[in-house]
């Protein structure tokens, strides 16, 4: 790697390389769903675990695990941006957002609003894929299953099932492998985020405290994450078992994780993020990519801010380039923010879904 | 040998897992460089663009002028791999399936036309079975995540692969492009047959 900035832990240094390759993984995934398979033969559909597939593949397989699982890949290093119409998804896109996230209000606007927040309209999301060339993604409610089938009937690329929204089940999240696109996950611990990945989850993000523009969330978000990977390396096995016991959890994906000393799937940072140097600092404590907000178009400079942004992310190991992107922004311009010691219990968001 | 991997955005170290399997297989060694800035590219044998979103890898190359310089030391001979988004930088020739024209920065140096999004978006993304005559027998599990296709070639510019009437995996001198990911299986034949064949001094 490029020298200049010293390792958060000798531990991070190596987070990104992996010792696990991505076929196997997938192929761990289709193992670990072995037994589902059995029952599935037998017609019974709403099963935990992916679809079997076939040895020699001679038609296209489309929404496969690989396809599912290596959507995210092509994410890494990059920024996913919310927007609200096509005009902010083309300055996202001209700024070099590695995708866009189709939203009705941004999160600082459903905190100051309240009342319900739903998925954005079926038409706006639309108009957007038709406007940009990048990926697109929405946000449904946590467990509603008709908002998901809508955005895959109408082709958006990737879904987060988002705690921004209000959700409509308060015990239950979707379960992700009866979806043929790949979702991402909100998550704030090691064992909420091998919850969703047991549900299906193809991608990982912090939640931080999203619309407060205050990184402070996802920083202690993504500490706590990487710490307790990297406790479970140096547990005994025993130890291990009973680790996927507390987070519910089966055994052999704690192992894998162990193993990998990451996340088996792409993990991105979210929830605060609102400048440049916020972005690089997420990097460097070992997300893979950032999602921004209400940081870029809640500011007043937002076509520099999202280009600043993107510079950070990619070159965050590089001092120059990210005091270079810091200075293409003015604080003046960022987002006023919110104290999050100042919200109230319900008020905060990261606690929705467990 | 020293290979780089253009590590702006995109699946970077997937590839460094691939090469870390050639050198187990072939018991050689290979030194892999984390392409980020210019002087990286001094030393190098061969370099990998992987895939990503090509608009934002053109965008921070170009900033850092990164994309002026690698330019340059492909056209002096830097053996090259583009991957997907990897293969659009190359094409001297791109368009969008459903946008059209694109205005991206790129390195425009392959006689090759891509239109991107070829397929259609994630939903249509798929993996196959393809037999790539130049990389040997049996099939090749090939991975293509809102894919490009190769719509065309001219002068130099040959076809290795293909898949109905689009093109998968094509070569013109030292440039090597393919719109699936080999790295996302673990098959590690095209990965030999760049540093081996397209590579090879």
């Amino acid at each position: 790697m490029t020298g200049g900035v010293p390792s958060y832990s000798y531990l991070s240094s190596s987070v990104r390389l992996y010792e696990v390759g991505f076929s196997n993984i997938v192929d761990f995934f289709y193992r670990l769903a072995e037994a589902a398979d059995r029952l599935r033969e037998e017609g019974d559909w709403f099963l935990y675990g992916p679809e079997k597939l076939p040895e020699r593949i001679t038609i296209p397989e489309r929404g496969t695990l690989r396809v599912k699982y290596g959507f995210p890949v092509f994410q890494k290093g990059g920024v996913c941006m919310d927007v609200t119409n096509t005009e902010q998804a083309s300055i996202a896109e001209d700024a070099g957002a590695a995708s866009v996230m189709v939203l009705d209000k941004l999160p600082y606007d459903v905190r100051v609003q309240g009342g319900v927040a739903r998925m954005a309209d079926v038409k706006v999301i639309q108009a957007v894929m038709d406007t940009v060339t990048i990926p697109v993604m929405a946000k449904v409610r946590i467990g509603h299953y008709y908002e998901a089938l809508i955005l895959q009937t109408i082709g958006v690329d990737m879904i987060d099932e988002s705690e921004v929204l209000t959700p409509v089940d308060e015990k239950h999240h979707i379960n992700k492998w009866l979806f043929r696109i790949p979702f991402v996950n909100g998550a704030r611990s090691l064992g909420e985020a091998l919850r969703r990945i047991t549900e299906g989850a193809a991608m990982i993000r912090t939640k931080g405290e999203a619309g407060t523009g205050n990184v402070a969330e996802a920083v202690r978000h993504m500490k706590a994450i990487m710490q307790e990977i990297w406790s479970l390396r140096s547990m005994t096995p025993e130890e291990r078992v009973r680790k996927a016991r507390e987070y519910g959890v089966p055994y052999q994906l704690v192992e894998l994780t162990a193993r990998l000393g990451r996340l088996p799937v792409v993990n991105f940072a979210a929830g605060g993020i609102a400048t440049p140097a916020d972005a690089a600092l997420m990097m460097w404590l070992g997300a893979d990519g950032v999602f921004v907000g209400s940081g870029i178009f809640k500011s007043k400079d937002p076509a520099e801010r999202a280009r600043a942004i993107v510079l950070a992310t990619s070159m965050w190991d590089d001092p120059e380039t990210v005091a270079e992107a810091q200075a293409m922004i003015s604080e003046q311009k960022s987002m006023m923010g919110i104290d999050i010691k100042r919200l109230k219990p319900e008020e905060l968001l990261q606690v929705r879904g467990e | 040998m020293r290979v780089g991997i253009l590590a702006l955005q995109g699946g970077v170290y997937e590839h460094a897992y691939m090469l870390k399997q050639v050198v187990d297989k072939r018991e050689t060694s290979i030194d892999v460089v984390f392409v980020k800035r210019p002087s990286q590219l001094r030393g190098l044998d061969a370099i990998i663009i992987p895939g990503g979103e090509s608009t934002t890898i053109g965008v921070v190359a170009e900033h850092t002028g990164l994309l002026g310089e690698l330019r340059e030391a492909i056209e002096d001979g830097l053996p090259v791999m583009g991957v997907c988004a990897g293969a659009i930088l190359l094409a001297k020739s791109v368009r969008d399936r459903r946008v059209g024209e694109t205005k991206q920065p790129l390195l425009g140096l392959m006689n090759i036309e891509v239109v991107r999004n070829y397929y259609g978006r994630q939903r249509e993304s798929f993996e196959i079975d393809v037999e790539i005559p130049a990389v040997g027998k049996g099939p090749f599990r090939a991975v293509f995540i809102r894919a490009p296709a190769i719509t065309k070639t001219w002068g130099e510019a040959e076809p290795l692969a293909r898949l109905d009437e689009a093109i998968i995996m094509a070569r013109q001198g030292n440039m090597l492009a393919t719109t699936f990911h080999p790295e996302l299986t673990s098959d590690t034949r095209i990965h030999e047959y760049f540093l081996y064949e397209v590579a090879r001094k």
